[in-house]
């Protein structure tokens, strides 16, 4: 099956005059095909947001550099002009953010904020935008729908807001839709909720999902195939059981080891990630490159610190590493 | 966790019936009290010396307001708590600030918790000074030395501002602030949940190598189930305003009996594929009911996919010990023999509508427009 959204080499630079750049998004390749759930996973810092960010163009027009292609079916979405780009927004593709408080217009009934969507990208007339607003935050599981239409998002709890959310970006039925962090305000059984119903309406509907989020349980549970991002660029790619079975890069595999298990043996020392994302070596500097995870690294060589790992490709998996964790016996 | 922590050990902390109400006020020059947040609606709960308590529960279970008001950071409404034996909830003034001491407090987010304009030295000296401990500068910065040190914070930590370190790194020096004074318990308030993955476990794997080389005793409050289960020696699950279930953490995972905690153990997401696909999700229908107008009752009744007809909504459960569950796993259910030997099947529950702003006992006023009446919410 052909990709629905290509993103290729895309390299987001932020600049400050007087300043050096900070390249958030430092060449970052990947594809989403139709019906598919693709997770993108990484810390604070990663370039996880500006990535989704720069695929809606929804980057501040100055102080940064965008560089790539973002193709959707073939056509890059960068070279678009602003109008264009505005009509594939919401119809084409649409983003769910993480705080629905502060992305919902506080005054303004959620009903119309709904409607707005339907009368501007589908032409529907007031009434039927009304109708088909009721219906489709019952679709979401908002209780009493119609009466909720003119609530106001303070009168609804994190959750109904989110699922309000949820309805604005379905309204089109996008075929692809960028869930930036969906959950992560939420408690967590209403996070289950949530992931519940975002599980449920893919399938329903066959749209393509981008979930980013820094929880590996989230995408354990949810996405096809997983993106690991650190400092800017994917340092693994698995389908989810490989990933999770076998984490070959040695940041995903510190990721894993460090986080408390549920299901684990409680009061064992977990096994932490030494340093922090400050200790980073840039992947790029004039004396050459290194690997930006090496001082952090249990297994690094001294070869990490003098060349930048390629990208290199085996069957399913992507690992940009030196010297991966070697494969358990019996494991694959 | 610790090893000296069984059940031998001698009680740090005991709380009982603890009650913390919040008035709703109206009105701008007199002030009516309108109705009550019941944040915290009697909790029992006894903290043994050496070990972890983990408190958990979801945002407005009325976690973090028990962890004040056992450090009377917040004044309790009723109920007793009792600190090595001393009652210090009719504490007052220089004698309770002499008591705090020995029962320090970790906050969740370290940059608002430290003082931008005071180097990491001065944030610590000043606990010691306040207590009394200072032997003179000399010492006294040998002594905060060897702290930063322990904490894992780095060389010519003690002269920098809060502003040049990292989140994980400033948590540090809120951990080292908590010891300086040499306190017996602390309190830590959502230790880990605002750093990274993997800063979070550095942070976790500091605190429990503290407990062990200083006898310490925590009460760690986390909304994370999978955190608190880890650090905790036992855990007690909250649910608007009220413990609805203690267990020691490794029976807590093998055998929830309260459906809440079943809920919620069963919508904690785990980094683990194959397990992910296994599992039943009890999926919880709505929202947390409002803690100003809480349910009769079982408090949870109105999301409980285990209602029965009787008793549920009339009368509260209190915490009781099931007959042939593990000694100390304690819960609030009335039917938890039922439910656990599948006699009470789970029904499907429909999501009554919580409206955030008309629940509050005021909700918005009739007619908007009258200053006095806004300000008066």
């Amino acid at each position: 099956m052909s990709a629905l959204l290509e993103v290729e080499d895309l390299k987001v630079a932020f600049t400050r005059r007087g300043e050096p750049d900070t390249v958030a998004v430092d060449g970052v390749s990947f594809d989403v095909k139709p019906g598919e759930i693709v997770g993108l996973v990484g810390e604070s810092g990663c370039g996880k947001s500006v990535t989704s960010l720069a695929v809606m163009r929804l980057l501040p027009e100055r102080g940064n550099r965008v560089a790539g292609s973002i193709r959707m079916d073939g056509e890059d979405l960068l070279g678009l002009s602003d109008s264009a780009m505005r009509e594939r927004r919401g119809r084409d593709l649409s983003m769910i953010f993480q705080d629905p408080l502060s992305s919902l217009n506080p005054v303004i009934p959620v009903g119309l904020q709904v409607t707005e969507v339907l009368t501007r990208h589908r032409g529907m007339k007031k009434d039927a935008a009304r109708r088909e607003a009721a219906e489709l935050l019952d679709r979401v599981g908002i209780p009493d729908p119609t009466r909720r239409l003119d609530s106001y998002p303070h009168q609804m709890s994190g959750g109904m807001r989110q699922r309000a959310l949820i309805a604005i970006a379905l309204a089109c039925t996008p075929r692809l839709l960028i869930a930036d962090e969906p959950t992560t305000a939420l408690d967590v059984t209403i996070q289950a909720q949530i992931l519940d119903l975002l599980k449920q309406l893919v399938a329903e509907t066959g749209t393509a999902l981008v979930m980013i989020t820094h929880d590996l349980g989230v995408v354990a549970g949810l996405c096809d195939r997983v993106n690991v991002l650190y400092a800017g660029r994917i340092v693994e790619r698995a389908d989810r059981h490989e990933l999770f079975r076998q984490p070959r890069h040695p940041y995903t595999h510190g990721l894993l080891g460090s986080i408390p298990r549920l299901d684990g043996p409680p009061g064992e020392d977990l096994a932490a990630i030494r340093g922090s994302v400050n200790d980073n070596l840039p992947w790029a500097s004039p004396e050459g490159g290194a690997c930006a995870f090496m001082p952090r690294c249990p297994r690094a060589l001294e070869v990490c610190a003098e060349v930048t790992p390629a990208a290199e490709e085996a069957g399913t998996r992507l690992l940009r590493c030196h010297n991966p964790v070697p494969v358990a016996e019996g494991a694959e | 966790m610790s090893e000296q922590a069984d059940g031998s050990a001698p009680a740090l902390l005991e709380v009982e019936d603890l009650a913390v109400h919040f008035p709703i006020t109206q009105g701008v020059f007199r002030a009516r009290t309108v109705g009550h947040v019941y944040a915290v609606d009697g909790v029992s709960l006894t903290v043994r010396r050496g070990e972890t308590y983990g408190l958990v529960g979801e945002s407005g279970c009325g976690k973090s307001t028990l962890g004040r008001a056992i450090l009377k950071l917040t004044e309790p409404t009723r109920g007793q708590v009792r600190f090595d034996g001393q009652d210090i909830a009719g504490l007052k003034g220089e004698e309770l600030r002499r008591r705090r001491r020995r029962f320090q407090m970790v906050f969740q987010d370290p940059m608002s918790s430290l003082d931008p304009r005071q180097s990491v030295e001065s944030l610590l000296a000043e606990g010691m000074k306040a207590h009394g401990l200072s032997q003179g500068p000399e010492v006294d910065r040998k002594r905060l030395q060897e702290l930063v040190d322990a904490v894992g914070l780095p060389k010519g930590a003690l002269r920098r501002y809060p502003h040049e370190f990292s989140g994980g790194q400033r948590q540090r020096i809120g951990i080292a602030r908590a010891l300086c004074v040499e306190p017996d318990l602390i309190v830590a308030d959502e230790p880990v949940s605002a750093l990274d993955v993997s800063v979070q476990a550095q942070v976790l794997n500091l605190l429990s190598r503290l407990q062990r080389e200083l006898g310490l005793t925590y009460l760690v409050i986390a909304h994370d189930l999978a955190v608190v289960r880890h650090v905790s020696d036992r855990v007690g699950v909250m649910y608007l305003g009220g413990i609805v279930e203690e267990a020691p953490s490794t029976d807590l995972y093998a055998d929830p009996q309260h459906p809440y905690t079943r809920a919620l153990m069963s919508a904690v997401p785990l980094p683990d594929p194959e397990a992910e696909d296994r599992r039943e999700r009890i999926l919880l229908a709505g929202d947390l009911p409002s803690p100003a107008a809480p349910p009769s009752g079982c408090r949870f009744h109105t999301r409980c996919p285990w209602k029965q007809a009787e008793r549920c909504d009339t009368e509260r459960p209190d915490l009781r010990q099931l007959e042939g569950a593990a000694a100390g796993h304690r819960v609030a259910c009335h039917w938890a023999e039922q439910i656990r030997d599948g006699r009470i099947r789970p029904h499907h529950v429909d999501a009554d509508m919580v409206d955030e702003a008309a629940n509050l006992a005021v909700g918005t006023p009739e007619h908007a427009g009258s200053v006095t009446e806004i300000l008066g919410r």
